[in-house]
C-alpha cells in the first residue's frame, strides 16, 4: 500500500471515530444489551434486579400468551391507521392540494398554522388537546352544546378516537410540506396537456399527479409509519393508555411493563419486537428511496 | 397599446364564460374546506392563548375580564419556569453542538476519500435514521444505570446526541458533496493540511447544511420529552418538557394560566426558530435532506 493511501485511511478514521464510537455505544450498545435482558427476568428492584437469571426465550413465550400485550399490538395498529396513514397521509394530501392554486391567498395562513401544530413540542400538544377535549367546558364541547349536543367526556367515551384526531393535528404538517412539494415540481405542461383533452380534475388527479408523486407517498408513509409506531408522549399525556387499557399502545405498554411492574426483562423482549418490526420498515425505507451513492 | 388588447380579446374569446362560473364554483368549495381546516388547526391554539394573559385561571375558554401577564412574571418570580429552561438549554445546545462537530468529522471522509465500505456504512446510516430509537428505552435505561450514567446531564445529551448523528451526517454529506474538491486543492498546493482546509474552506461553504443540523437538532433536542423523562431523576435537571408534565399532572386544574404561560414560552423558540430558518433553509429542512 502505497504511503498515500495509508495516511488517507489512517485520517479517515480519525474524522469517523467520534461517530463510530457514539454510534457504536449508545446507539449498537442498547440494542445488544437489549437482546442480552430480553432473555433474563431482569427486574427493577428484588433480587432478580441484581443477579437476573437466564431464562432463554421465556418472555418471548409469554409475550405470545400475553394478552395484554395483543390488546396493545392491536391498539398501536388502531393508532397507526387511523392517526398516520387515514389521518396525516389523507389530510396533508388535500392541503398540498390545496397549496398549488396561485390565487388563493389564505393559503399561507394556512400553511403557517398546520406547520406549527407540527413543530411545537409534543408535550405542548398534549396539553393544549386535553384543554381542548375538556368535560364539560373545552372548546370542543363548546362547539357541541351551541350545536344544541349534550358534551362529551373523549377521554373517556372516545379515547382512540381522541388520540387519532389529536395525532393527525400534530402530524399533517409534514406531509403537507413533503407532498406539497412534489406536487409543485410537476412540470405545468402535463396540466395544460391534459386540459387541453378535456381531463376533468379527477382524471388529473388520479392520471398524472397520483402516478407522479407515488415515490413521495411511499416515503411519506414509511416514515410516519415509524414515528407512529415508536411515538410515546401524545398518547402518555392525554389517556395514560386508558381508560382501562383502550389506548394502550405498544411504547405505553412497554413502559408500564418495566416502570410500574418493574419487569424490565419482559419489557425489553417486547421492546425487540416493536424493534424488530421498525427495522423491516425501515429496510423498505432505503428500497423505497433508491438513494445513489 | 393595440397589442395587448388584442391579446386581451383572443383570452376573452378563448374562454367561455361557462368554464369561468365553473372554476369560481371550485374556488368556493376549496375556500370552504380551508377554513374548516383552519378552524380545526387554530382552535386548540386558542384556549392556550387566552389562558396564559387571564389572571381568572379555568379550563373553559372565557373572555378575559382583564389582560395581564401575571401568569408569566409568576412562573419566573417562583422559580418554577427559571432552572428548567436553563436545563433545556443546556441539554439542547449541548446535544446540538456535539451532533454537529460530530457528523461535520465524520462527514468529510465519507464525501472526500475513496473508502471500499463508503456505499455500506452510508446505507447502515440511512437505516438507522428509520429506526425507532425510543423503543430502546428501556434496555437504554439499564444500561445507563450500569455505565453510571443515569440522571446526569451528559449522560441525556450522549443519547439524544447518538440518535440525531445519522440524519446529521447524512445531510452534511450530501452538502459537502456539492462543494467542489478543486477549492481545497487549491489550499493544499498553499500548503494547507487537510484538517485546514476541512476548516476553513469545506465548512464555510457548507454552512447552510450544517445551520439545517444545528436547527434540526435543536429543535428534537429541546422537544424531546421521552428520554429525560426516563434517564433523569432529581428535579434540578430537569428541562422544561418534563417539568411541564409534572406541574400539570400535580397541579392539573388549579393552575392552568401559569401552565398555559408556561407551554407557551416554552413552544415559542422552536416556532420562531423553525420558520426563520425555513426562509433560510427551505425545503431541505423539511425532508431531513433525504430527497424522496
Amino acid at each position: 500500500m502505497s504511503v498515500l493511501a495509508q495516511r488517507q485511511r489512517v485520517r479517515t478514521w480519525m474524522f469517523l471515530s467520534p461517530s463510530v464510537a457514539l454510534l457504536l455505544v449508545f446507539m449498537v450498545g442498547p440494542v445488544i444489551w437489549a437482546i442480552y435482558i430480553a432473555f433474563t427476568n431482569l427486574a427493577l428492584t428484588g433480587p432478580t434486579a441484581l443477579h437476573p437469571q437466564f431464562v432463554g426465550v421465556g418472555n418471548f413465550v409469554t409475550t405470545f400468551h400475553d394478552v395484554l400485550f395483543y390488546n396493545s399490538a392491536l391498539a398501536s395498529l388502531e393508532y397507526l391507521v387511523g392517526s398516520g396513514l387515514v389521518g396525516q397521509v389523507i389530510l396533508g394530501l388535500i392541503l398540498a392540494l390545496l397549496m398549488q392554486s396561485p390565487r388563493r391567498r389564505f393559503k399561507g395562513v394556512l400553511a403557517t398554522i398546520v406547520v406549527a401544530a407540527w413543530v411545537v413540542p409534543e408535550i405542548v400538544v398534549a396539553f393544549l388537546w386535553y384543554a381542548f377535549l375538556g368535560y364539560p367546558h373545552g372548546l370542543a364541547n363548546v362547539f357541541l352544546i351551541l350545536l344544541g349536543v349534550p358534551p362529551v367526556q373523549w377521554l373517556y367515551s372516545a379515547p382512540m378516537v381522541a388520540i387519532i384526531v389529536a395525532n393527525t393535528w400534530r402530524g399533517t404538517g409534514f406531509s403537507m410540506l413533503s407532498l406539497s412539494a412534489a406536487i409543485g415540481s410537476i412540470s405545468p405542461d402535463l396540466f395544460e396537456a391534459a386540459a387541453i383533452d378535456g381531463a376533468s380534475a379527477w382524471q388529473r388527479f388520479w392520471r398524472i399527479v397520483l402516478p407522479l408523486i407515488k415515490n413521495t407517498l411511499a416515503t411519506n408513509l414509511l416514515l410516519i409509519t415509524l414515528w407512529t409506531l415508536s411515538d410515546f408522549t401524545l398518547v402518555f399525556v392525554l389517556t395514560g393508555g386508558g381508560p382501562g387499557f383502550a389506548t394502550d399502545i405498544l411504547p405505553i405498554y412497554i413502559y408500564q411493563k418495566a416502570f410500574t411492574f418493574y419487569e424490565l426483562g419482559y419489557g425489553t423482549a417486547i421492546s425487540l419486537l416493536l424493534l424488530a418490526i421498525g427495522a423491516i420498515l425501515s429496510l423498505l425505507y432505503l428500497r423505497v428511496l433508491r438513494v445513489e451513492i | 397599446v393595440r397589442a395587448e388588447t388584442d391579446i386581451t380579446r383572443s383570452v376573452a374569446v378563448a374562454v367561455p364564460a361557462v368554464r369561468r362560473r365553473s372554476v369560481r364554483w371550485t374556488d368556493v368549495g376549496a375556500y370552504l374546506v380551508m377554513v374548516v381546516l383552519f378552524a380545526f388547526f387554530a382552535a386548540p391554539f386558542l384556549w392556550l392563548l387566552e389562558q396564559s394573559v387571564n389572571p381568572v385561571s379555568s379550563v373553559s375558554l372565557t373572555m378575559p375580564r382583564h389582560f395581564s401577564l401575571e401568569n408569566f412574571t409568576t412562573i419566573f418570580r417562583s422559580g418554577l419556569a427559571t432552572t428548567p429552561f436553563v436545563n433545556s438549554l443546556i441539554l439542547s445546545l449541548g446535544t446540538m453542538a456535539l451532533t454537529v462537530v460530530v457528523s461535520a468529522l465524520a462527514a468529510y471522509p465519507l464525501s472526500r476519500y475513496r473508502i471500499p465500505w463508503r456505499r455500506s456504512f452510508l446505507l447502515t446510516i440511512l437505516f438507522m435514521t428509520g429506526l425507532p430509537i425510543t423503543s430502546l428505552i428501556v434496555p437504554m435505561y439499564d444500561l445507563f444505570v450500569f455505565l453510571g450514567l443515569i440522571n446526569t446531564q451528559i449522560g441525556v445529551i450522549l443519547v439524544m446526541s447518538a440518535t440525531s448523528l445519522p440524519i446529521g451526517i447524512w445531510i452534511l454529506r450530501n452538502f459537502l458533496e456539492t462543494v467542489p474538491v478543486e477549492l481545497e486543492e487549491a489550499a493544499w498546493v498553499d500548503g494547507a493540511t487537510p484538517f485546514v482546509s476541512f476548516v476553513r474552506i469545506l465548512l464555510p461553504l457548507a454552512a447552510p447544511g450544517i445551520g439545517v443540523v444545528a436547527t434540526l437538532t435543536f429543535l428534537g433536542a429541546w422537544s424531546n420529552f421521552y428520554v429525560p423523562f426516563i434517564l433523569l431523576e432529581t428535579q434540578g435537571e430537569m428541562p422544561a418538557t418534563v417539568t411541564i408534565y409534572s406541574f400539570f399532572s400535580q397541579y392539573g386544574n388549579v393552575l392552568y394560566g401559569q401552565l398555559a404561560a408556561f407551554s407557551l414560552l416554552y413552544s415559542l423558540p422552536t416556532v420562531v426558530l423553525y420558520f426563520i430558518s425555513r426562509r433560510s433553509f427551505g425545503q431541505s429542512l423539511t425532508l431531513g435532506g433525504v430527497k424522496g
